[in-house]
């Protein structure tokens, strides 16, 4: 570059409040250009995106052998704890790594220790001594505070696995920093912001709230110039608002990084970035500074990076969680609250990734879809689903009427508006469990042991539909108390151990905060209650008077059939347990929302519950989500969409998750009938007030070959439960789920 | 108690002389039965025993459940929203339609007045049965040929034969009713270069014939066999390889057809 005049960084962008106040919304809103046309724009990889993709390939397939790559278990990891890493520097064109070298983990002890440390000796390494002296002795971490102040009742529920996930030993996550503040403003704009928010308060008495209020952003303002002590060890004077395309997708990878540096949060979500960095790409191409193939360069190095955000955890809990995920969520598409579709040609850019650098998980794309997107995009999208199986859709017609126009997924369903809502991640609570604890008198069935408040067992030889009902809603009652009060204390702890000091930054203040809340084995507890009362369900006891199996006699609707005997059961659970849950009080005054989704752990709750009166056998794995029980769903993929898209988003604003697999032969004949029918699916059910749709177009031989053959298949991609997994790093037992789920296809 | 599920819906009897039919099951399924997203009825019952049958369990009519036109409508309408926007309809199928005639006539009709669009899937054997009412009903015909030879066409189905099948075609080209033609491909069976010539030119001989759908016979009904406690004649036959498929599609492709 010649060494003429700093190029204004807001030139010949559009005026508005966005220049007053910190607003990236309103931002997009005055310089979004929608495009209406079709993928063919999009450039291929060039030779040095390809030269830095395949120098990390080769590393993929040595981290997979051993587990992790490398760890750093000396340096409790901190914004500015490593010094700068690279891929390739001589052809990178976004810079930064979580640590000194790329795939080399960092330990975040502040989360929790124990999981630090039994993560190391998993992967054959040694607690570092030191490390466990100043997490042991002079600071606690999270995990400590909380089971300090557990109540024995939680504690209970916990072991039993009726609440399960829980964020008690590591970050909680599903918090979005809005990095876009970054690019548009620098950070000192973002300091002096903080510093005025923080002044404001100076008025107010010192009670515990201001208190805290007071100190969280005096630890935001010291994060924020951590960001930008951390950007300058690369080079990079981030003080300023970027002024390039370039500049403003290093900014807000920065931003991202330094994020992923101080939290091993479960759900390390991007937000909605695409049209925002459109807006650069457009002014730099305008300019001639830039060309499609430069563009799309960018997005895809942007993209390498975004892939290889890594986190040292637990074999246990990517047992729960399947294959290391990171939920590096990047929502797309959507409308404006004008009516113009926020789809740019920087959307098709993202998803062009998926083929420049073939299919993976990482970035979880989401496409907010619409039946009123733009035709190219939603053909784009469909065609991407067919290739990859690797994006999932959102109900856009749902969320921006809760939301705004301006709303990012976290994690897998969570929607908020980025920067102006945050979210206490809440795990689930096992309904299917509940359900037997209402048959057994509040005693585990596994173990006998009493978790829920003593109370009468079902009696007779026979269940009674009355009797159950009402035992069950005493259990869900107790259910809600106990699972709230977990939570209150989980997130009371994390933020004073883990605050997550500069995502908040980069949120407004006060923040709007959700107490999100989430239920597993919706699907399991439905069809039992169903078979309660459509068919007969006898009970056979133990010794000990625990209902231990059912027999169940007579056919009985199961949901997933859009079949309204039992869909309005489960709409009824739904919205029950739900306002059960919004009776309680929660930390910080959070709104309680609640979602139906399991992610992975539908395998692991299956395994902790016993026999269900539906007929499924102790430790079988439930269906994920809110998807129908595996088989059960026997009239198509649309029959069974319908039953889900039954399901109240009101009562479970914090999303509702269906995984649908369907064969290539099942979608049409051709290509372009298979695009145009998939397409016309998503409408369909987006029309039909459905939430969230996974599309996996794969056969069942292509992944018993994968389960086989890892080797062939190192970028097999499989949509399981609001993100995607590498398919060949799932266990074996969550590869059989996987493949034992109902595929919808001709026969 | 904080409320508890809705009571079922009220089920209300048949009406006394509703016409009912043997229903065995009903799907929605993608781009296979026809056009988009579409609501399938199968019928219980058909006269043919095509050794590739791969549903053997629709062949008796006593295998369905009576069921009225009514309660088929209704459980269509239920996708009609659905169907409207994702693009597509409803397809009537088998077991053999035209063997419960009125029943399928009048559910066409209904689902057609309905504004979805309908399509028949028969083989054709008994198409004297489709009054020109039925037809009326119907905006799309998938027509199962089975073969070009009235020898082969005997040797696939055991029972039929191939002369109804084509005075059905004629009559559907005259009056205007699109049609596409379904050919099932079996090594072995229905693949000889002679016999797909034949069905082509009786295709391309069909001026409504809109495409040519070439089916790779698959073994996936072969479980439906062993449960009814039947032999599949077909269970050692492989389904047909990429270079037979791209051969056949050729050869329908070569007289100016759509094929798929």
């Amino acid at each position: 570059m010649t060494a003429t005049e700093p190029l204004a960084p807001w030139r010949g962008f559009h005026a508005g409040a966005w220049q007053e106040t910190v607003d990236v919304a309103d931002f997009v809103r005055h310089n979004h250009e929608p495009y209406t046309g079709d993928a063919s724009f999009l450039a291929g990889p060039t030779p040095r995106t390809l030269a830095v993709w395949e120098g990390l390939r080769e590393m993929f397939g040595e981290e997979r052998r051993r587990g992790v790559y490398d760890v750093d278990a000396a340096t409790p990891s901190t914004i500015t704890s490593h010094a700068p890493g690279y891929i390739d520097r001589e052809r990178e064109l976004i810079v930064g790594l979580q640590t000194d070298a790329p795939l080399r983990r960092a330990i975040m002890p502040a989360g929790g220790l124990r999981m630090v440390e039994t993560a190391l000796r998993a992967y054959g390494r040694e607690p570092d001594p030191r490390v466990h002296e100043i997490f042991t002795r002079y600071r606690r971490t999270h995990n400590d505070a909380v089971f300090d102040a557990y109540p024995a009742n939680v504690l209970a529920a916990r072991r039993s696995h009726v609440i399960t996930g829980l964020p008690d030993a590591y970050g909680r996550g599903r918090i979005i920093g809005d990095y876009r503040r970054v690019a548009l403003y620098g950070v000192d704009r973002l300091v002096e912001e903080r510093r005025a928010l923080k002044a404001a308060l100076d008025d107010r008495r010192s009670t515990d709230d201001v208190i805290r209020d007071r100190e969280e952003l005096a630890e935001q303002i010291r994060a924020l110039g951590e960001l930008k002590e951390m950007a300058a060890s690369y080079g990079f004077d981030i003080s300023r608002p970027a002024a390039t395309g370039a500049q403003a997708i290093q900014w807000l990878y920065f931003a991202y990084l330094a994020a992923t540096k101080e939290q091993n949060g479960a759900a390390m979500s991007l937000g909605r970035t695409a049209g925002f960095v459109d807006a650069y790409l457009r002014r730099d191409i305008a300019e001639g500074r830039l060309d499609e193939s430069g563009a799309q360069e960018l997005i895809d190095d942007f993209v390498i990076k975004l892939r290889i955000i890594r986190f040292l955890r637990t074999p246990e809990y990517d047992q729960l969680f399947s294959g290391d995920p990171t939920w590096v969520t990047e929502s797309l598409g959507g409308m404006g609250a004008d009516g113009r579709p926020l789809v740019t040609r920087t959307a098709f850019r993202y998803l062009q990734t998926l083929y420049n650098l073939g299919p993976a998980p990482e970035p979880n794309l989401t496409v907010l879809w619409s039946p009123r997107l733009p035709e190219g995009f939603k053909r784009f999208c469909a065609q991407v689903s067919l290739d990859t199986s690797a994006i999932q859709y959102e109900n856009d017609e749902l969320i921006r009427p809760a939301y705004d126009d301006d709303t990012a997924i976290a994690c897998c369903v969570s929607a908020m508006r980025v920067g102006r809502d945050m979210q206490f991640f809440g795990a689930r609570a096992n309904l299917a469990k509940a359900l037997l604890y209402a048959i057994n008198g509040g005693r585990d069935e596994l173990t006998g042991a009493q978790v829920a408040p003593p109370a009468a067992p079902a009696g007779g030889e026979t269940l009674d539909y009355d009797e159950v009902l009402a035992a069950y809603d005493r259990t869900l009652d107790w259910l809600a108390e106990t699972y709230v009060d977990a939570l209150n204390v989980i997130h009371h702890q994390h933020d004073r151990y883990a605050y997550e000091r500069l995502e908040m930054a980069l949120h407004d203040h006060p923040v709007r905060r959700f107490m999100a809340t989430g239920i597993a084995g919706l699907s399991v507890a439905v069809d039992s209650l169903s078979a309660i009362r459509y068919g007969r369900v006898k009970v056979l006891r133990d010794d000990n008077g625990l209902a231990v199996d059912f027999a169940v006699e007579g056919e009985f609707p199961t949901y997933g059939n859009d079949d309204d005997r039992a869909d309005e059961i489960a709409v009824w659970l739904v919205e029950t347990f739900a306002e059960k849950l919004r009776r309680q009080r929660t930390y910080r005054d959070a709104e309680l929302t609640m979602s139906v989704l399991t992610i992975t752990s539908n395998v692991v709750y299956g395994k902790h519950t016993g026999n269900t009166p539906d007929g499924r056998r102790a430790g079988e794995p439930f269906a994920p989500g809110a998807n129908p029980m595996n088989g059960r769903d026997t009239h198509g993929l649309v029959a069974s969409a319908l039953s889900v898209a039954k399901l109240p988003y009101d009562a479970a604003r914090d999303g509702i998750s269906l995984t649908g697999t369907v064969t290539p032969e099942g979608l049409g004949h051709t290509r372009d009938e298979r695009i145009a029918n998939l397409a016309g699916v998503l409408d369909g059910y987006a029309d039909a007030g459905g939430f969230h749709l996974n599309v996996n177009v794969l056969d069942r031989a292509t992944l018993l070959d994968a389960m086989a053959h890892p080797e062939r298949y190192p970028q097999l991609t499989v949509r399981v439960s609001g993100y995607a997994v590498n398919f060949v790093r799932l266990t074996p037992e969550q590869q059989r789920d996987v493949v034992s789920r109902t595929f919808h296809g001709s026969l | 108690m904080n409320g508890r599920p809705p009571a079922p819906p009220e089920v209300t009897p048949a009406a006394p002389g509703a016409v009912t039919g043997a229903v065995h099951s009903w799907d929605t399924s993608v781009g296979v039965d026809g056009p988009g997203t579409r609501f399938v009825v199968f019928l219980a019952g058909c006269p043919l025993r095509c050794r590739y049958c791969h549903s053997p369990d629709t062949w008796y009519g006593r295998s369905g459940r009576r069921r009225t036109v009514d309660e088929m409508v209704t459980l269509a309408g239920r996708y009609r929203r659905f169907i409207q926007v994702a693009g597509g309809g409803v397809t009537v199928s088998g077991g053999e339609p035209l063997l419960q005639p009125a029943f399928t006539g009048e559910l066409l009709r209904r689902c057609h007045d309905l504004g979805l669009h309908t399509a028949l899937d028969t083989s054709g054997f008994l198409g004297v049965r489709a009054d020109d009412a039925l037809l009326d009903a119907t905006d799309l015909v998938l027509l199962d040929v089975k073969a070009g030879n009235p020898q082969t066409y005997r040797r696939v189905t055991g029972t039929g034969r191939l002369a109804p099948t084509l005075r059905f075609a004629q009559r559907l080209a005259d009056r205007g009713t699109p049609i596409w033609i379904r050919y099932v491909l079996v090594p072995g069976l229905t693949d000889a270069v002679d016999e797909v010539e034949r069905v082509a030119d009786i295709a391309a001989g069909l001026a409504t014939v809109q495409r040519v759908e070439v089916l790779p016979f698959h073994r996936l009904g072969a479980h439906k066999y062993a449960e009814l406690g039947l032999t599949f004649p077909l269970a050692d036959t492989e389904p047909p390889d990429a270079d037979l498929l791209a051969r056949v599609r050729g050869q329908f492709a070569a007289r100016g057809l759509t094929v798929t």
